[in-house]
């Protein structure tokens, strides 16, 4: 039963579990908050390539007088969200000190990155800057356990040979169970309509009415390509690899924030014990993640599944078991 | 510099995770800021105040560069004893005309070996006449640095000298101090000791210091000065022409480095050779006088050998040595003919046809509503763009239009849009902020009628030589002598390689190697003399693309940087006096003396096999007069100038004054803006009060435009892509939230803003980003603007034009305009609507009481 | 058979038991590829927007440009770019771009159609009629000016240097002095 252990919830191989047998390893990215400069680039990028229409009115109104961002949060047609928050003394003062905190817990130990040229440091300005500016780009988190594919009836979802979560838009049907079942409320479907492309010409939304997200590039990453987002990133804010050695990139550049008396560094995504088996796009963040817009625990909303399953008892195993039976009796093809 | 250039930035960001420090001095807080390890916000306009009050610290504690100093700049140099300072004369220098509002320059002289002082070129060496030439403008320089008549300098390695430029210096900025800083940048004695700390700590032998600005820097009325001073303390702290080093300009535009070094500008000529003026350098050698001597030292001496050539390559065989090479077939200048000359020009109906070419002056240039009502009294406008911007609509949408000021069927102005091609749709260089070459190769044909620029000016070319074919009027000789016979592939399109040789150029019929090649005699040409080499070898160098630029440390084998694709300039700087490195870590190019070369990591700034103990013989002249260390070799001495003892036109040392428009009293002297700066005084072009004069609380708070990182210029390239568009939808404001609570402004809401020449609305952003500074006793608030929004018909996007709220001052060296600081009010809500705008700011200026003479005063 | 494509046939097949894997992949998920492997060619561009320089690769296929990408090779910008360059192929496939010539007469309040030839000799005549009407032989000192104050251009910081060599060299020795671009601003 090694198999069923940890399909629904905890750390777990997600490629092995869909059976793929090419050899990938799982693909993700490192958002580094820490040096992103804001530039949008990643949100441009995502849309070129992706051919993400530009935002409509049902996306929100155009100009959100939120600092520098008018995309707003992930939608159907903002597959990548460079989120600003503007903050006083007061809110770095608490991320240092919720930070520290963290630092208290038993971390990972991680080589610290050493830097080349230390520079003897001319006096250091006192107390805290009056203003800080945070950055950061949101994207898909590609989940180990991804309540959108659990919950998706029709196939639409799948879990790539990268072991990243993409929407077939010629299966999906718009059912939008996916959408509910996010816990970082990425995945939405996108409005039918028409789009003006230019001086009162028109054409159809492309994938109207089906759901829609990040694919990690899929189609880039099939032919051996970074995905668009990380490839143009200007400070590498954003990078792109294996799953593992993005996790271990974020942790050792924690290590140096950490070093350098950044307390209110910490890592998202990470944890293969959260709620969602840690994701694939892993995250260091400056201070809190609600202070992002994100969950702090966010859960796979098909955790519970195997105790209702198993309350479900004979029931349901006897129905697998029914119907696993009738198409066995078709045998396998070749 | 993330903002605006933020894959320049990666490099900073790499920096920085390396261990470098980064400061970032700006009114406003930025995505720079953001990333930066310390913001220090300044009062807009006051930064030569930051930067004489850094000069101040080096120089009093005694922290600079002694060797690179003494060896490489003009410290020990004597100044004519005729010379007064604006420490002497309250703000003035000596010469001051106050009629002309002109300097006579001459008292700011080198003084001479054997009494006298340097003068120019052809003139007889006292310093007591003022000749015409003396108070020359800006724009008879070119940009090759002022000539001497000689380099017979009086030098005082001493520094006892009271009149040598180092003690000079001294007195001069000695009350620049950190409290005065306080008081008139609005930046903490803290701060300024942390920056100061930072700068002196990095910078010396194994340490630089670099100084990156944009037009935050040029866009005042003594732009020019603010860089002059960073150059002073640069030099003062050896930090040029050294690896991580130098004052990097950041341009904004992908060719805006190449369209000065072949300039589409009225004041040069290819390769920074000035245009004649008349009356002055009108002839062949007078003009060659006007640019260097034969006497003085370095390479501006060869000026004749880049005139002539230029001359051939435009003029071909009709340039003989007996018609001075057609040097009679170039126009003259009589005084500035800058864009806002030439749009105050139109709005007299002086001009009749215009050109605008890929800029969208009815929303990019300053006094933007001046602009379009000046395009309305044209007789034709041709706009070569790839969208229909507003300047090319101004016509059917201005908001004039919805004033009541122009109507539609009343406006003359015969409007052709011709569709350009794009940048991937033709092959060419693009010269980029550091001065590389880089070849594009077309992708694809230009869709419909869009045509490139070189296709649509050779065509028009022909097209009036062959009206002109024939006439035998002199006038029309420049252009039947024009060499413009370029080969065509069979759709009719120029080879635009044909036009990159002929600014490489040729001698003897082989194309040179390097404008060392070229002779004055007429036997080279080379339309853009600094380019000679891009062609080396007979291989188009500027599409060189080995990856990564082959790995050295310069990147050398990616693109070709002018001149001789050197990386960076005046390397001979970056080893000391006697050849060596001044440290291993910040190596560049040195002495071998085995091999009796410059040898090193980039292409040596100097006469490749020039010893460093060499020293010129006496009465020698250009590069023969070199000595082994002038490291400055395109200076008429050899040395890097920290007093300018020629070449411009506001003073020898940088000096505060006020913006034109400013509500702050000059702290430093009794004269409150630049004496020289060029102004319009007209009923359309008023100015705020500035402070202590009547008035001056109706415009109380300062404004300062910019662009975002979303969008491109007046939007041209950027508020039609959908993209782009709804990254930044409209155009906004930027306020403190004190500013905010003093004017009922809410976040989300509108603001009206008011400057004596109009009123726009905008969103309204509170933000801590912005932060109130105290002043001398005050409260100075500061308003945001990006500027890339217009009223128009056809972009994904409008908004007002922050650029309306502006005025005409311009810096009296360059003729740029003041847009970072201006005097506005602000007022929550929209502006009204029609005619009733005009009223509001009319209503404003009684109130202030403002007439042409409003801030006339220096 | 068609039944072999049937999701459960396929997740027994895969041994993808949850049916979230291989056995679920629609054809055009099995045939996905970057669209820039597909291009006849790539040229090798530079950004058009600020001074910084970005490399680019401009993918082209079937005549139509399908991308634009940083170029990695690049020492400069190692194959990123900002917002702008990275909306590089929205702003020359831009459906709202105008390519034909557009023509307003004078008074007029509509535009027309134009023929670029037409136009370009339209142009042609109004150039040297204007430079003739507004000539400047000498100033009043007698010094000489040779020059003609009736044309102006504005731009150049987004073009060529070849372009604004040729634009500096017709018009100079056309006499036209007022010749500026964006570098004054």
């Amino acid at each position: 039963m090694g198999f069923w252990r940890n399909q629904l919830s905890g750390p777990t191989d997600p490629i092995a579990d869909a059976n793929w047998t090419q050899g990938e390893s799982r693909k993700g990215f490192f958002t580094d908050t820490s040096i992103c400069i804001g530039c949008k680039a990643c949100e441009v990028a995502c849309k070129e390539w992706n051919r993400v229409p530009a935002r409509t009115d049902a996306d929100g109104p155009a100009w959100q007088g939120s600092s520098y961002d008018n995309s707003g949060h992930l939608g159907a047609n903002t597959w990548r969200h460079v989120a600003f928050i503007e903050q006083g003394p007061d809110q770095l003062a608490r991320a240092k000190a919720s930070g520290a905190v963290l630092l208290g817990m038993p971390k990972r130990t991680a080589e610290p990155t050493r830097l080349a040229e230390p520079v003897e440091a001319p006096a250091e300005p006192v107390g805290l800057p009056a203003v800080r500016w945070l950055m950061s780009s949101d994207v898909c988190k590609h989940c180990t356990h991804a309540g959108c594919l659990d919950v998706c009836p029709t196939g639409a979802l799948f879990r790539s040979e990268y072991g990243t979560v993409v929407v077939q838009a010629d299966v999906c049907n718009g059912c939008g169970y996916c959408v509910a079942a996010c816990p970082f409320g990425v995945i939405e479907r996108r409005e039918k309509g028409v789009v003006e492309i230019g001086d009162g010409t028109q054409q159809p939304v492309p994938n109207g009415g089906v759901a829609q997200k990040c694919t990690l590039c899929y189609d880039r990453l099939r032919d051996g390509q970074t995905p668009a987002c990380a490839q143009t990133c200007p400070t590498t804010s954003i990078s792109f690899g294996d799953h593992s050695d993005m996790v271990a990139k974020a942790r050792a550049r924690l290590a140096t924030l950490h070093e350098q008396g950044h307390t209110e560094a910490r890592l998202y995504g990470a944890n293969p014990d959260d709620g969602v088996g840690g994701t694939g796009s892993v995250f260091l963040l400056m201070d809190e993640p609600e202070a992002y817009g994100l969950p702090p625990d966010p859960v796979v909303t098909t955790r519970d599944l195997p105790r209702m399953f198993t309350l479900a008892g004979m029931a349901g195993t006897a129905m697998i078991g029914v119907a696993l039976g009738v198409f066995a009796a078709f045998g396998r093809p070749s | 510099m993330a903002e605006c250039h933020p894959v320049g930035f990666q490099w900073v960001t790499e920096a920085k995770l390396r261990g470098a420090k980064v400061i970032h001095v700006d009114p406003r807080f930025t995505r720079t800021s953001a990333q930066a390890d310390r913001h220090i916000p300044i009062r807009a306009g006051s930064d030569v105040v930051l930067l004489g009050a850094l000069i101040n610290h080096v120089l009093s504690n005694d922290l600079w560069f002694r060797d690179y100093v003494l060896a490489y700049t003009n410290a020990t140099s004597v100044i004519s004893p005729e010379f007064r300072d604006t420490e002497d004369l309250e703000g003035l220098f000596s010469g001051y005309d106050p009629e002309l509002r002109t300097y006579d320059q001459s008292s700011w002289a080198y003084a001479q070996t054997d009494g006298g002082t340097v003068d120019e070129p052809g003139s007889d060496g006292t310093a007591d006449t003022a000749t015409e030439s003396d108070t020359a403008e800006g724009q008879a320089f070119g940009e090759g640095g002022p000539p001497l008549e000689h380099h017979r300098i009086r030098k005082d390695p001493t520094l006892t000298d009271p009149h040598c430029v180092l003690n000079l210096l001294r007195r001069h900025y000695a009350r620049y101090t950190p409290e005065l800083v306080a008081e008139t940048c609005g930046i903490s004695v803290d701060d300024f000791a942390y920056l100061a700390a930072a700068v002196v700590a990095n910078s010396g032998r194994e340490r630089t210091t670099a100084f990156c600005y944009a037009v935050g820097w040029t866009q005042h009325s003594a732009g020019a000065q603010m860089i002059r001073t960073a150059a002073i303390l640069q030099l003062l702290l050896g930090n040029m022409g050294r690896p991580g080093g130098g004052i990097m300009a950041l341009r904004g535009h992908a060719s805006i480095q190449g369209s000065t070094d072949i300039p589409t500008l009225y004041n040069l000529l290819p390769g920074y050779l000035p245009m004649p003026v008349a009356g002055k350098t009108d002839t062949l050698a007078s003009y060659l006088d006007g640019i260097a001597s034969k006497k003085q030292k370095g390479f501006w001496a060869n000026a004749d050998a880049y005139t002539i050539s230029l001359l051939k390559a435009w003029f071909g065989d009709a340039a003989t040595a007996e018609n001075d090479y057609c040097f009679g077939h170039l126009p003259t200048l009589s005084g500035a003919h800058g864009t806002y000359q030439t749009v105050l020009s139109m709005l007299e109906g002086g001009v009749s046809g215009y050109f605008v070419l890929g800029q969208n002056p009815a929303v990019g240039s300053a006094h933007s509503r001046l602009q379009r009502l000046a395009l309305a009294k044209l007789d034709w406008l041709v706009v070569r763009d790839l969208q229909m911007i507003e300047t090319a609509t101004f016509w059917q949408d201005a908001p004039e239009i919805e004033t009541g000021e122009l109507i539609t069927d009343q406006i003359g102005t015969e409007v052709f849009f011709l569709p350009a091609a794009s940048y991937a749709e033709k092959s060419g260089t693009f010269t980029q902020t550091q001065r590389l070459l880089q070849w594009r190769h077309k992708a694809v044909e230009p869709p419909g009628d869009c045509q490139s620029e070189l296709d649509f000016f050779h065509l028009l070319g022909q097209k009036i030589r062959e009206r002109l074919a024939g006439s035998d009027d002199p006038r029309d000789r420049p252009l039947l002598d024009l060499t413009w016979d370029y080969p065509v592939d069979e759709h009719g399109e120029v080879d635009p390689e044909a036009v990159l040789r002929e600014i490489n150029g040729h001698a003897d019929g082989e194309l040179v190697d390097g404008f060392a090649q070229l002779r004055a005699d007429g036997t080279s040409a080379s339309g853009c003399w600094i380019y000679a080499g891009v062609y080396a070898g007979g291989v188009n160098r500027s599409a060189l693309r080995v990856p990564n630029g082959g790995g050295g440390p310069t990147a050398s084998e990616w693109g070709w940087a002018w001149p001789a694709n050197r990386r960076i300039l005046y390397n001979r700087a970056s080893a000391d006096p006697d050849g060596r490195p001044w440290s291993e870590r910040k190596k560049l190019v040195w002495w071998d003396a085995d091999a009796s070369r410059w040898v090193g990591d980039d292409v040596p700034d100097f006469p490749i096999g020039l010893a460093p103990d060499h020293r010129a013989a006496p009465g020698t002249g250009g590069p023969d007069a070199l000595d082994g260390t002038d490291a400055f070799i395109m200076q008429a001495d050899g040395v890097g100038w920290l007093f300018a003892p020629k070449g411009l036109v506001d003073g020898p040392l940088p000096t505060h004054y006020e913006a034109q428009e400013s509500p702050v009293p000059n702290p430093v002297y009794p004269v409150q803006a630049s004496p020289t700066r060029v102004t319009f005084r007209r009923q359309d072009n008023l100015f705020a009060a500035s402070a202590g004069q009547p008035g001056v609380e109706v415009y109380p708070y300062v404004f300062t435009t910019y662009r975002l990182t979303e969008h491109h210029t007046a939007g041209g390239m950027s508020r039609w892509l959908p993209y782009l568009a709804e990254l930044q939808p409209e155009m906004f404001c930027e306020v403190s939230p004190q500013l905010a609570a003093e004017r009922d402004l809410v976040n989300g809401g509108w603001a009206t803003l008011v400057s004596p020449r109009a009123a726009i609305e905008a969103r309204v952003l509170v933000t801590d980003r912005m932060r109130p500074l105290a002043v001398r006793g005050r409260t100075v608030h500061q308003i945001g603007l990006p500027y890339h929004w217009g009223v128009g018909g056809h972009a994904v996007v409008e908004g007002d034009a922050a650029n309306d709220l502006l005025g005409l001052a311009l810096d009296p060296n360059v003729q740029i305009q003041e847009s970072k600081v201006g005097s506005c009010d602000i007022r929550p809500g929209r502006r009204p609507r029609g005619p009733a705008v005009l009223d509001l700011v009319a209503e404003y200026q009684r109130r202030a009481g403002l007439t042409p003479d409003t801030s006339k005063e220096a | 058979m068609a039944f072999l494509g049937w999701p459960v046939l396929r997740q027994v097949a895969t041994r993808d038991w949850l049916g979230r894997g291989p056995s679920v992949t629609s054809p055009t998920t099995a045939e996905a590829g970057a669209r820039t492997s597909t291009a006849d060619r790539v040229a090798q561009s530079v950004c058009p927007y600020c001074a910084v320089g970005c490399g680019q690769r401009i993918f082209v296929r079937d005549e139509k440009i399908i991308q634009i990408e940083g170029d990695p090779d690049s020492p400069i910008s190692r194959g990123r770019l900002c917002p702008k360059g990275a909306a590089s192929e929205q702003l020359v496939n831009s459906p709202r771009r105008v390519t034909t010539v557009r023509y307003r007469r004078p008074y007029g309040t509509q535009w027309e159609d134009l023929d670029l030839a037409t136009a370009t000799d339209m142009i042609a005549d109004r150039f040297v009629q204007a430079r003739r009407d507004y000539w400047q032989e000498q100033d009043a000192d007698g010094n000489r000016l040779d020059r003609t104050m009736g044309i102006a251009s504005l731009g150049g910081a987004t073009l060529d240097n070849e372009e604004n060599y040729l634009i500096k060299k017709l018009f100079t020795a056309a006499g036209a002095i007022q010749i500026e671009n964006q570098a004054r601003i």
